[in-house]
């Protein structure tokens, strides 16, 4: 409880159920134990209790019993966040929407889907494949996440040059406000009157409101679609191309970078057939219809030729193009195969910085002592670095963790940004102090309280204090300028 | 091409330290939305504030000061093979890019390409504290703090004075060809919706006077493969009647002096039982009525084809031009007005009366 709460733990859980099945209301520290964090398990807290309603109307009533009581609010999808978003406050209430998991109805002529905030993201194309119809953002957690977790996080994947990220695929969302409000952001038209509260919930973290129904737009699925692997002998030859494709016209579906540690590692988990000499690899996958994708994969083999391109291959098939997308697509678990633990960063850069900003990771990578293997979502500039360490090493998760903060901060630097889809959560908050001056995080507060006035909605995420950014300006920082200045003089 | 940031700065501080109010003006081409400005409020004048301050056509994105023409920003575009896909339309010569942004206004290809909202990546902006802010960046995927620079969209100019602009570029079209065919009004929502969903390179879809327009758009092969494959007349006028639908010049918005009314709905939402003139755009999701009503009559229509009304242009405007509000929703927007605008010195009542 915060201090103004005026409830206990049991009185609450009993409160809860009264008209919550008992089962679900869950307040003993051994079944509460999976709910401690989300899919970044380096933040952990424990709740005050966990609370999984079934209908909305019970959503409702948390809500406004939790506001009546000042009890903060964490609300949670599927848990596979990699930000801390969804770790628990430790006097407040896991509300957890695992429960809201139905797919409500699909509009195959509209091309919609109505949805309840716990349906999966792969679940919803699946299902719509019977109308030759798909949902667009594919992150990578696209087995487990929820649809619900994706409005929170604006989640992306790799195919969002082309097909936008979450913001751009959903039509309205119903949402309980932390006053216990039920109301409609959004509507079935592409746009409303007033403000674009809807953009506002999108990607704010749980900060805002409870998001209790999504309805999205599905796409009609590409007649083909095409992957040609392109590998390079310099990181700087494979950024050109990707600037090279990009001024030729072509928009890609998915265009993706490796270097050769994620090539060599993802090679070796799952065959792929990766040019394994390899500085970079490029992955360009053209989607339209049959004549569009023949006429771009031909150009953009040219493209990669005439820019150095040290090997070439274009999938001839189906399970072709699965195979060289199954290596980009298992780079995690490929790298957790050489690694006890690794930490994933999600900076986003202009792509011209590209050479720049890997060859300074490699001196940091240096410096700390630590392997860093990078994939890339090179057609939208975010970098997913992955630090390398061992937890068990003592020293090495703060090294990690260092050497993570300095990457983010040296995305800022070239006119990029600290997160590019997984959110602040508690991870980057102390970024924000880098990425925003005081007056831009003040208004996000004001922001915050327009929606919720007793900061009740998962507090202490997402945006700092501006105590806390002063202290981090000052001690931080310093010690990075001297580090800088150390390493140049060095 | 000048930054005027400063003046601009002084002049809110100014308007704040005299409690004045202040109508936020760029081309002065879209004075006829919205609510009217205040008489009251001085003036408070973007034209002057202009220029591309960054573009890098290999990264598709460009960067502008508020009060640049839209034509400067599609010359510089041109030069590399490069357009707004979103079509911002232009009710008049000087229509800048910050009015665009404000009003939240995309031409037809909106329903494919996004729209203004869709494609903006960052903002700054002076909120009424006289604070010139920067949110959202540079980049295509950036989701560190609120997304304010999506908020403006539509919030015609009541929470700040867009300064600065981000904008996603995309290359223009290699080909377009317009399919003209004759169809019925109530066949015609199905058949463009049916259309939407094919795996084919649409980038328009719009119906008047009996006659559905279909325009399709990306590599010469496939959309000279689509092209013959669907039915209708292959229109030698295509682009000059998209942009005549995009700029309102076309003579369904030229012909009547009615109010012009604006449904936003489910693309494939039935017609509501209206009889008048309609143009319908964006697959059937933006449909366009002239006739004599009003606000309160309209509302329930649009709500049972799943979306809202707003009277677009002529008619009475003294009273709300928007779809209603929820009480929750006046309350939120009242607050988020506030935390932008405490004095309440932008573009005062604009939007709703209440705000």
């Amino acid at each position: 409880m915060t201090d103004k709460s005026t409830i206990s733990r049991e009185q609450l859980a009993d409160t809860f159920r009264q008209f919550i099945d008992p089962a679900f209301v869950i307040s003993d520290d051994e079944t509460m134990r999976p709910y401690e964090c989300d899919g970044l398990a380096m933040y952990r807290e424990q709740p005050m209790l966990v609370v999984l309603p079934e209908t909305v109307a019970h959503v409702q009533r948390v809500m406004c019993i939790c506001h009546e009581h000042n009890i903060p609010v964490v609300a949670r999808g599927a848990g596979t966040g990699l930000c801390a978003g969804a770790m628990p406050h430790k006097d407040g209430v896991v509300l957890s929407l695992a429960r809201f998991d139905r797919i409500l109805e699909i509009d195959p002529l509209a091309r919609t889907a109505r949805l309840q905030p716990g349906v999966r993201n792969l679940a919803i194309s699946e299902e719509a494949a019977q109308y030759g119809l798909y949902y667009g953002p594919d992150p990578s957690s696209q087995i487990a996440c929820s649809i619900g977790g994706n409005v929170a996080e604006n989640a992306g994947g790799v195919h969002c040059l082309k097909y936008g990220l979450t913001v751009h695929n959903i039509l309205s969302v119903e949402m309980i406000t932390a006053e216990g409000d039920r109301v409609t952001l959004g509507s079935d038209g592409l746009d409303s009157g007033g403000m674009d509260l809807l953009a506002l919930i999108t990607g704010s973290e749980g900060l805002l409101g409870v998001v209790t129904e999504v309805k999205v737009k599905l796409l009609p699925k590409p007649e083909v679609a095409q992957v040609i692997i392109a590998g390079f002998d310099s990181i700087e030859k494979a950024g050109d191309a990707v600037g090279g494709i990009i001024s030729h016209g072509i928009i890609p579906g998915g265009l993706e970078m490796m270097d050769s540690h994620a090539i060599i590692a993802t090679d070796d988990f799952c065959h792929a057939g990766y040019p394994r000499e390899a500085k970079a690899l490029l992955l360009c996958e053209v989607d339209g219809t049959e004549e569009e994708v023949q006429q771009h994969i031909s150009e953009a083999e040219a493209v990669f030729r005439k820019l150095g391109a040290t090997s070439i291959r274009t999938s001839q098939s189906e399970e072709e193009r699965a195979l060289l997308w199954k290596g980009r697509k298992s780079a995690f678990p490929a790298v957790g195969r050489i690694s006890p633990d690794y930490y994933c960063m999600d900076g986003t850069i202009p792509r011209r910085h590209l050479a720049r900003v890997l060859l300074e990771m490699e001196k940091m990578s240096e410096e700390s002592g630590l392997r860093v293997a990078n994939v890339f979502h090179a057609g939208d500039g975010n970098l997913h670095p992955l630090i390398l360490f061992d937890a068990n090493v003592p020293g090495e998760l703060e090294s990690a963790e260092a050497f993570g903060s300095r990457i983010l901060e040296l995305c800022v630097e070239v006119g990029g940004c600290i997160t590019g889809e997984h959110g602040v959560g508690v991870e980057k908050i102390r970024q924000m102090a880098v990425q925003f001056n005081d007056n831009e995080l003040q208004q996000f507060h004001d922001i915050k309280a327009a929606f919720d006035p007793t900061g009740m909605l998962n507090p202490g995420k997402g945006v700092p204090t501006l105590r806390f950014c002063q202290e981090y300006r000052s001690i931080e920082h310093k010690q990075h300028k001297h580090e800088q200045v150390d390493a140049s003089h060095g | 091409m000048a930054d005027q940031i400063q003046q601009l700065q002084e002049q809110v501080l100014q308007a704040r330290s005299n409690g004045q109010a202040l109508n936020i003006v760029g081309g002065g081409t879209k004075s006829f939305m919205g609510r009217p400005a205040s008489p009251d409020a001085g003036t408070l004048s973007l034209t002057g504030h202009t220029g591309i301050v960054e573009y890098h056509p290999v990264e598709l994105v460009l960067t502008v000061r508020a009060g640049t023409p839209l034509k400067d920003i599609e010359t510089a575009l041109a030069e590399h093979g490069q357009c707004l896909h979103f079509e911002p339309p232009r009710f008049g010569d000087g229509s800048t890019i910050g009015g665009i942004l404000a009003c939240n206004l995309s031409g037809p290809a909106r329903p494919w390409s996004g729209s203004v909202r869709d494609q903006v990546l960052g903002v700054r902006l002076l909120n009424g504290k006289g604070e010139h802010l920067r949110f959202g960046g540079q980049v295509l995927k950036n989701v560190a703090g609120y997304d304010v620079s999506r908020l403006q969209a539509g919030a015609m100019g009541t929470l700040g004075v867009i300064t600065e602009i981000s904008l996603k570029v995309m290359p223009k079209p290699a080909t377009t060809v317009t399919l003209m065919q004759d169809m019925a009004l109530d066949e015609v929502i199905h058949y463009m919706n049916q259309r939407a969903g094919e795996p084919k390179p649409i980038t328009g879809a719009c119906w008047v006077d009996g006659k559905v327009y279909l325009r399709l758009a990306g590599a010469h092969s496939a959309v000279e493969a689509t092209a013959e494959k669907w039915s209708g007349e292959v229109m030698a006028q295509g682009d000059q009647f998209w942009q005549q639908v995009r700029d309102q010049q076309h003579d369904f918005f030229k012909d009547s002096a009615a109010p012009l009314w604006r449904f936003s709905v489910g693309s494939a939402a039935a017609m509501p039982a209206l009889e008048g003139p309609w143009l319908l755009d964006w697959a059937g999701a933006q449909r366009w009525y002239r006739g004599e009503a009003t606000l309160s009559d309209l509302e329930p229509l649009a709500r049972a084809a799943g979306g809202q009304v707003s009277l677009f242009r002529g008619g009475d405007r003294t009273g709300e031009v928007m779809h209603a509000q929820p009480e929750p929703l006046k309350t939120i927007q009242r607050r988020v007005k506030n935390s932008f605008d405490p004095d309440g010195l932008f573009n005062p009542g604009r939007l709703y009366s209440w705000l």
